[in-house]
């Protein structure tokens, strides 16, 4: 059970059980929705966009603890952070999850999904989210799909 | 063969018609069991998206490619004659097994799926039209749903849904009620549902529908592992399953039809071995089975089929299907005891399998600790989406069971739930 650990570390069930930003946004600027079609989990992100940043931003959805727990410490690691630096904050975020890459710096909290690159088949749980606010940033209309 | 059933005679005292003995046998048949996962002995509950293959199976593949493999139905040749022989051989297997009146009517296909979509494509093509009505349940499969939405869509018929109680037992009125309501072509429905476990009425509804004049497809894929099927007593016009499910290869499955309305349907693929005369004005089609089989079929996978039917005639379904209910009971008893747990599905007649929420985890998460307990079971929504609907979740666990699966391997599923509520701290 102890690698499991690794995988369930405190932080992620604390914010699988307590998610944080977990509520609608009610006039976002951006909004888009993320669905696992293998395990049925989805997830709706809103975002509130001034002058290039992040001002606000939100989730509400139903998943396992991992694509809760990613989500909530995703809107927490990009509350206030500039538009232009979630490409490379998924980027790093995605290379922790998936290869053996050290964290980089500016991670933070995001780092205790590092976990998941030991379980090959939770590696879209931890990325929904993700890549639910790229979809949102790029205004696609149709939910974005891990599969 | 016959003479290994007296074998496996002991009884045990659980319920079941298998003692330990007879268990230890079966499971020294299946080669994949004897492993580990993660340091773990694997114990394999993912029986109802696919069964581990006896050796008997493995040995029936591997022959038929380095003794006597070519193709059928076509070469004069010693090879080809051996090939014809075996599969025809095994036709006749199948055919038994389910009590067919003609080995022309089983049709090898690639699965259930295809099975299915067979017949929705060249029965429901040639009789549903703009304003009939396809019926099925709320508890079918993804298969059992998208062939007749495809159809309904080309044809501009309707689909109508037999809705079902909160303990997952289909409402039978309703189903009479659908019944009379509307000009319906075709009856579709699973004999036992892979969400929930639960066991339809088969014969009961064939009988209603046929007072009407309706014929019925069954959607047999996870049953035939489990009780014995009689296509001549059901009374069904079709029955499908799958080979895979049925401690079989995968990439073979069976449609039995009856032999007038096979004939009278037109074919479903073109190609080789389905006709007997091509010229580019007209082709004539060949006769039954083989005007459903186009092409060259998965040859040494049918052939294991047959091999998958002979072993577990040898163990006999009677007692696959007792040893499999006291199993499924006491998994049942077992995992009432876990708090926060709720097994959905609660039919009176419910077989082979248990599937579940736990109260403060998601089923993912269950399927992950479970996975390095070296347990496997399928956590999600079991391609039968409409049914997490139906309870309002998103997907569930689900614990299936095979013949060659144990009291003790409950025991550990039970043993790895508790530490799953310790991870999660609940």
């Amino acid at each position: 059970m102890n690698d499991l650990r690794d995988l369930y570390q405190e932080v992620i069930l604390d914010h699988n059980k307590r998610p944080r930003n977990f509520r609608i946004i009610p006039q976002p600027t951006h909004q888009a929705n993320g669905l696992n079609p293998l395990c049925g989990d989805r997830i709706s992100v809103y975002l509130d966009i001034e002058d290039g940043v992040i001002q606000d931003i939100a989730f509400q959805g139903a998943g396992c603890a991992i694509s809760s727990a990613s989500a909530s410490l995703m809107t927490e690691a990009l509350k206030g952070k500039p538009v232009a630096d979630v490409d490379y904050l998924f980027e790093a975020f995605h290379g922790v999850v998936t290869t053996e890459r050290e964290c980089p710096n500016g991670l933070g909290k995001l780092s205790v999904l590092a976990g998941v690159r030991d379980y090959p088949s939770r590696v879209k749980c931890a990325t929904l989210a993700w890549h639910a606010v790229r979809a949102a940033l790029e205004e696609r209309k149709e939910a974005v799909a891990t599969e | 063969m016959n003479d290994m059933s007296a074998l496996y005679s002991m009884t045990s005292g659980t319920g079941s018609p298998l003692g330990e003995l007879d268990i230890a046998r079966i499971r020294a048949d299946v080669p994949i069991l004897r492993q580990q996962v993660h340091g773990k002995p694997l114990i394999y509950l993912d029986n109802a998206a696919s069964v581990q293959k006896p050796k008997a199976v493995i040995d029936a593949v591997s022959e038929c490619y380095t003794g006597y493999y070519s193709n059928i139905h076509r070469g004069v040749h010693l090879l080809s004659e051996r090939s014809t022989a075996a599969y025809e051989g095994a036709r006749g297997k199948v055919r038994a097994f389910l009590n067919a009146a003609s080995a022309r009517e089983i049709i090898f296909t690639r699965n259930t799926t295809e099975s299915i979509n067979l017949v929705a494509s060249s029965f429901g093509g040639s009789r549903v039209h703009a304003g009939d009505e396809v019926l099925i349940t709320g508890m079918e499969h993804h298969s059992n749903i998208v062939p007749w939405q495809l159809l309904c869509e080309r044809t501009g018929a309707k689909l109508k849904v037999v809705p079902f109680t909160d303990a997952g037992e289909l409402i039978l009125e309703e189903y009479e009620r659908l019944l009379d309501s509307g000009p319906v072509r075709l009856v579709a429905f699973v004999h036992l549902s892979n969400a929930l476990g639960t066991l339809n009425p088969a014969k009961q509804m064939i009988d209603l529908a046929h007072a009407r004049g309706i014929p019925v497809l069954v959607d047999g894929a996870q049953s035939v592992p489990h009780l014995a099927v009689d296509v001549r007593e059901l009374d069904c016009e079709f029955y499908a399953f799958s080979a895979h499910k049925i401690y079989g290869p995968s990439g073979v499955g069976v449609l039995y039809g009856k032999q007038a309305l096979l004939e009278a349907m037109p074919p479903y693929q073109g190609g080789g071995d389905m006709i007997s005369l091509v010229t580019f004005e007209k082709t004539e089609y060949a006769e039954l089975p083989n005007k459903f089989e186009a092409g060259t079929p998965n040859i040494a996978g049918v052939i294991g089929l047959g091999a998958a039917l002979d072993w577990l005639n040898a163990i006999g379904l009677d007692r696959v299907a007792a040893h499999e209910h006291a199993l499924l009971e006491y998994a049942t008893a077992r995992l009432d005891e876990i708090p926060g747990l709720k097994i959905m599905g609660a039919a009176r007649d419910k077989a082979a399998l248990a599937a579940f929420t736990l109260e403060g985890v998601h089923p993912h998460d269950i399927g992950t600790i479970l996975d390095r307990e070296g347990i496997a079971v399928r956590a999600g929504h079991h391609c039968a989406q409409p049914v997490m609907q139906r309870y309002g979740v998103p997907a569930t666990a689900r614990a299936s069971f095979a013949v060659y699966n144990t009291r003790d391997e409950v025991d550990a599923l039970v043993a790895a739930l508790w530490k799953v509520k310790e991870m999660f701290d609940l």
